[in-house]
C-alpha cells in the first residue's frame, strides 16, 4: 500500500527507549513555500522580501506586545529538560532540534539577543544569536516539523507551550513573505471557494445527494443531508473531508442518522462548508477571524439556532476556545444550549435520554481502540466536566459496539500522542516527518493489536483519520483500520422509518 | 569605616533596587501584556478557585514536573525546599528580636543547606551528562548552577568550618538596612558567600530566574476553562477588529 519511499519506516522498539541524539537527522529546507498569489490572498508579502531581517524583528516585537504567552514562555524556561523526550517527532527522528526546548530555542535564541539585556551584551553566555538567514531557514525547517499538538505543554513544569511558540514562529515568517504551500493554499481555498478542498457548492449538492441515495439504498429509510436550508434548527460544521473521503464519509453518515433519528432539522452551509480553520496553524488571529466569520455569518443567514461541529481536532479547539472571542457574542443563538456543541456532546445526550436506539451487535465484527486527537484531547472540551472530552466519545463508541480497549495510559487522554499530521504538516511533501511521528501512536495501537486483538481505531480528527489512512499501511496495518467514531454510531443505530 | 564594609553596604543597596525594581518591571509587563486567546492546557479548571489550586500545585509540588520526570523532579524539589528553609533561618541576620519560629527553623535551616547542595549537584549532573540536557544547555545554564553551588557551599563553610562571627556580621547587616554602617567581618569565605549572593540579586530579572514569576502568568496554566460561557477578548482585537462591533441582526 504505502509508496516507496526513500526513508525507513521506525522499527517498533520493545520497549520504550530514550533516542540518542542524530543532530541534523531532520535538517533540510522544509515543506513546499507558499507561491505569491496564496501569500497576497491572506495578506502576506508574495515571497521573501529584503528587508527581511528588520521586519521579522519588528513582528516579533509585535507579537512579544500582543501575546502574554510569548513572552513568559520565551523568559520562563529553565531547560530543565523536561520535554525532552515528550515530542513524537523527536521520538521518531532523533534530531535534537526536535525536541520541545530545542525547537522554542530556535526562536527564543533570537528573543535573547534582540530583546533581553543579558542577549545584547553577552550573547555566547546565554546562547542569543543574530536573526541570519541560515536562523531563518531552520526557523521554517523546524517549525513546520511541530504539529502544535500541546503534549509538551502538559510535562512542563511552567507549562511553556511549543504549539503557540511554533504559531508565532511561523507569523513571522508569513510577515517576511515566507509562507508554507500547503496551510497557505487551503485558506486561500476556504475564501475563494468556502472549504479546504476548493469543492464547489454543486458538487456539495451533488455529494449529498448521492449519500442520501446510498442511505436509502442501504436501509430503505429517507435520511437527509440538507445544506442551505433556513430556519433549520442546527447548522452543522463538518471538514469538507467528511464530504469527500472514507473514512470520513462514513461519519457524516452517522451525523445525519442521528439528527434524523433524534427528530431535530439540521442544515449544512455551502459558504461555510468548512470546519477546518488552518489560520490557527500559521498563528494568525486576523484569518483565523475571517475564517471564524463565516460560520457567524452562515448561522445569522440560516437563522439557526444551535451550532454544532463534526469530527475534527483542530476545528474543535477553535470552536471551543476561541469562536467566542473571535467573533462573538452569539446572543442570536439558543442560549440553552452550548454554543457551540460538539457532535458527540449532542449524540452522547441523546444516547444518555434513550433518544436513540442502538444495535451494539451491528459492530461485533469490530474491536475498537480511541486515538485521542491532540488538540481535543488538550485544547478544548466536551461536557460540563473538565476531562469530558475524553469521556464522552468513549461513552459513544462504548454505547455502540461491545468490544472497546484503551491503549496505554501514557497514551491516551491528555498524554495521547499526535498521529504526526496535525499542525499544517498533513502534506505529502513531509511524508517522511509523518511517518517518523507516528511511531509513538503506532506502538500503542500494536499493543491493544497484539494484546486484545483491536482490529480497528476510532478518531474524531480529520487530520488523524487522514495521516493514519496514510501512515498505516507503513507499520503494517491495513489503511481500513482507521475509522469515524459515528462510523460505528452510523453501524448501529437502528433507524425508525415512521419518522419522517 | 573600611573598604569593605563601604564597598558590600553599597552592593547592597544597588543588588536590592536591581533586584526589586527589575522583577516589579517583569511583573509588570506580565500582567499588562494580553492574553487574546484562551489556551489553558486541558482539561483545566471550571472556576477560579481550580485555578489557584492548579498554579499552587505547580508552584509547591511542581506537578506537571513529577508527571515528566522523577529525577528532574526529585533534584528540583529538594533543592527549591531547601533553598526555602535555609532563606527563612537566615531572616535572622535581618530581623531584631528574632521571631520565635525563625528560631525554630535554625536546625532545619542549618543542615536544609546539604539538601540544597545535593539537589543542585544532581540538577548539574544531569547537565553535563544526560546528552538532551547538555544539547539545550548554554554556558550561563551551568554558571547559574555553580553560582548556586558557590553560595551554598560557602554558607555551609561559614556554618560549620570557619564560624563567621555572626554577631558582628548581623550588626553590619542591620546597619545596612538602618543607614547606620557597622564594619563587616571580613573573613574570605564571608565575602565570597555575600559577593555571589549580591551577584545573583543582580542576575536574577535578566535570566531564567525570571520562571518564578512566570509561573504565576503562564496563560497554559492559569486561564479558566470557560471560553463557551464567558466571552475572553484581548482590548488590541477589540480594536483592531470590533469598533464599531460587529453587527447582530
Amino acid at each position: 500500500m504505502a509508496a516507496k519511499a526513500n526513508f525507513e519506516t521506525p522499527a517498533f522498539r520493545p520497549y520504550p527507549v530514550i533516542p540518542i541524539l542524530k543532530p541534523g537527522a531532520m535538517k533540510g529546507n522544509g515543506p513546499f513555500v507558499a507561491k505569491p498569489p496564496m501569500q497576497e490572498a491572506l495578506g502576506f508579502p508574495g515571497e521573501l522580501i529584503d528587508n527581511w531581517h528588520d521586519v521579522a524583528i519588528e513582528k516579533m516585537g509585535e507579537l512579544l506586545k500582543k501575546y502574554r504567552s510569548l513572552r513568559v514562555y520565551l523568559d520562563a524556561c529553565v531547560k530543565c529538560g523536561a520535554c525532552t523526550d515528550k515530542c513524537h517527532y523527536m521520538i521518531g527522528t532523533f534530531d535534537p532540534k526536535n525536541m520541545p526546548v530545542a525547537r522554542q530555542d530556535l526562536l527564543r535564541q533570537v528573543y535573547r539577543r534582540y530583546f533581553t539585556l543579558a542577549g545584547k551584551w553577552f550573547p555566547k553566555l546565554v546562547g542569543a544569536k543574530d536573526l541570519t538567514r541560515e536562523v531563518l531557514d531552520d526557523w521554517y525547517n523546524y517549525f513546520h516539523q511541530c504539529s502544535q499538538c500541546r503534549r509538551c505543554s502538559v510535562f512542563c513544569p511552567y507549562g511553556i507551550d511549543t504549539a503557540d511558540v511554533s504559531m508565532a514562529a511561523r507569523e513571522i515568517l508569513d510577515s517576511v513573505g515566507k509562507g508554507q504551500k500547503y496551510c497557505n493554499e487551503i485558506i486561500a481555498k476556504v475564501y475563494k471557494i468556502g472549504n479546504n478542498l476548493g469543492l464547489p457548492e454543486p458538487a456539495l449538492r451533488d455529494t449529498l445527494e448521492g449519500l442520501e441515495e446510498d442511505i436509502k439504498d442501504e436501509t430503505g429509510v429517507d435520511v437527509r443531508l440538507p445544506v442551505d436550508e433556513e430556519g433549520a434548527e442546527v447548522l452543522v460544521i463538518t471538514p469538507s473531508a467528511d464530504f469527500f473521503a472514507e473514512p470520513h464519509i462514513d461519519g457524516l453518515i452517522g451525523y445525519a442518522k442521528v439528527f434524523h433519528q433524534a427528530g431535530i432539522s439540521w442544515t449544512l452551509s455551502s459558504s461555510a462548508s468548512e470546519a477546518a480553520n488552518f489560520s490557527m496553524f500559521i498563528g494568525s488571529y486576523e484569518n483565523m477571524r475571517r475564517v471564524a466569520l463565516r460560520i457567524r455569518e452562515a448561522a445569522i443567514n440560516l437563522k439557526v439556532k444551535r451550532i454544532i461541529f463534526g469530527e475534527c481536532g483542530h476545528a474543535w479547539r477553535v470552536a471551543y476556545s476561541f469562536l467566542n472571542t473571535l467573533v462573538g457574542p452569539f446572543d442570536f443563538l439558543d442560549q440553552r444550549y452550548p454554543i457551540p456543541q460538539h457532535i458527540c456532546e449532542f449524540t452522547y445526550d441523546l444516547i444518555q435520554k434513550g433518544a436513540l436506539k442502538l444495535d451494539k451487535s451491528a459492530n461485533d465484527h469490530r474491536r475498537v481502540t480511541f486515538h485521542d486527537s491532540c488538540n481535543v484531547a488538550r485544547a478544548s472540551r466536551m461536557g460540563d466536566m473538565p476531562g469530558g472530552q475524553f469521556i464522552i466519545p468513549r461513552e459513544v463508541i462504548k454505547a455502540s459496539c461491545n468490544h472497546f480497549y484503551d491503549m496505554p495510559a501514557d497514551t491516551i487522554h491528555d498524554q495521547t500522542y499526535c498521529c504526526g499530521g496535525g499542525g499544517g504538516l498533513l502534506t505529502d511533501d513531509l511524508m517522511e516527518l509523518r511517518v517518523k511521528g507516528a511511531l509513538p501512536r503506532m506502538e500503542a495501537l500494536k499493543h491493544v493489536v497484539d494484546n486484545y486483538g483491536v482490529t480497528h481505531m476510532a478518531a474524531i480528527c480529520a487530520i488523524c483519520k487522514t495521516q493514519f489512512a496514510k501512515v498505516l499501511p507503513y507499520y503494517g496495518f491495513e489503511m481500513d483500520q482507521i475509522i469515524s467514531v459515528h462510523q460505528l454510531v452510523s453501524d448501529a443505530i437502528v433507524l425508525s422509518v415512521d419518522e419522517i | 569605616m573600611g573598604f569593605w564594609t563601604t564597598f558590600y553596604a553599597l552592593s547592597f543597596y544597588t543588588a536590592t533596587l536591581i533586584l526589586v525594581l527589575g522583577l516589579a518591571y517583569k511583573i509588570y509587563q506580565y500582567a499588562k501584556t494580553p492574553a487574546p486567546l484562551k489556551v489553558p492546557t486541558m482539561p483545566a479548571p471550571l472556576t477560579t478557585g481550580g485555578v489557584v489550586v492548579r498554579v499552587l500545585m505547580e508552584v509547591v509540588l511542581f506537578q506537571s514536573l513529577f508527571r515528566s520526570n522523577k529525577w528532574i523532579w526529585l533534584f528540583a524539589m529538594l533543592f527549591h525546599a531547601a533553598l526555602w528553609v535555609v532563606l527563612l533561618r537566615h531572616l535572622r541576620y535581618f530581623i531584631e528580636p528574632v521571631w520565635f519560629w525563625v528560631v525554630l527553623v535554625q536546625p532545619f535551616g542549618k543542615y536544609g543547606s546539604f539538601v540544597m547542595l545535593f539537589g543542585l549537584l544532581g540538577l548539574l549532573v544531569r547537565r553535563l551528562f544526560v546528552e538532551r540536557i547538555r544539547y539545550i544547555s548554554s554556558p550561563s545554564d551551568y554558571l547559574m548552577l555553580i553560582l548556586l553551588l558557590v553560595i551554598g557551599g560557602s554558607g555551609v563553610m561559614v556554618s560549620f568550618v570557619t564560624h563567621t562571627d555572626i554577631v558582628h556580621f548581623k550588626a553590619f547587616m542591620l546597619g545596612v538596612m538602618y543607614f547606620d554602617w557597622q564594619p563587616i567581618p571580613t573573613d574570605s569565605i564571608l565575602l565570597v558567600h555575600l559577593t555571589a549572593v549580591i551577584l545573583l540579586m543582580i542576575i536574577f530579572p535578566f535570566s531564567k530566574l525570571l520562571h518564578a514569576p512566570g509561573v504565576f502568568f503562564s496563560p497554559s496554566r492559569n486561564q479558566v476553562d470557560n471560553a463557551r460561557e464567558k466571552r475572553h477578548v484581548a482590548p488590541w482585537a477589540i480594536k483592531q477588529f470590533e469598533s464599531p462591533p460587529p453587527v447582530v441582526d
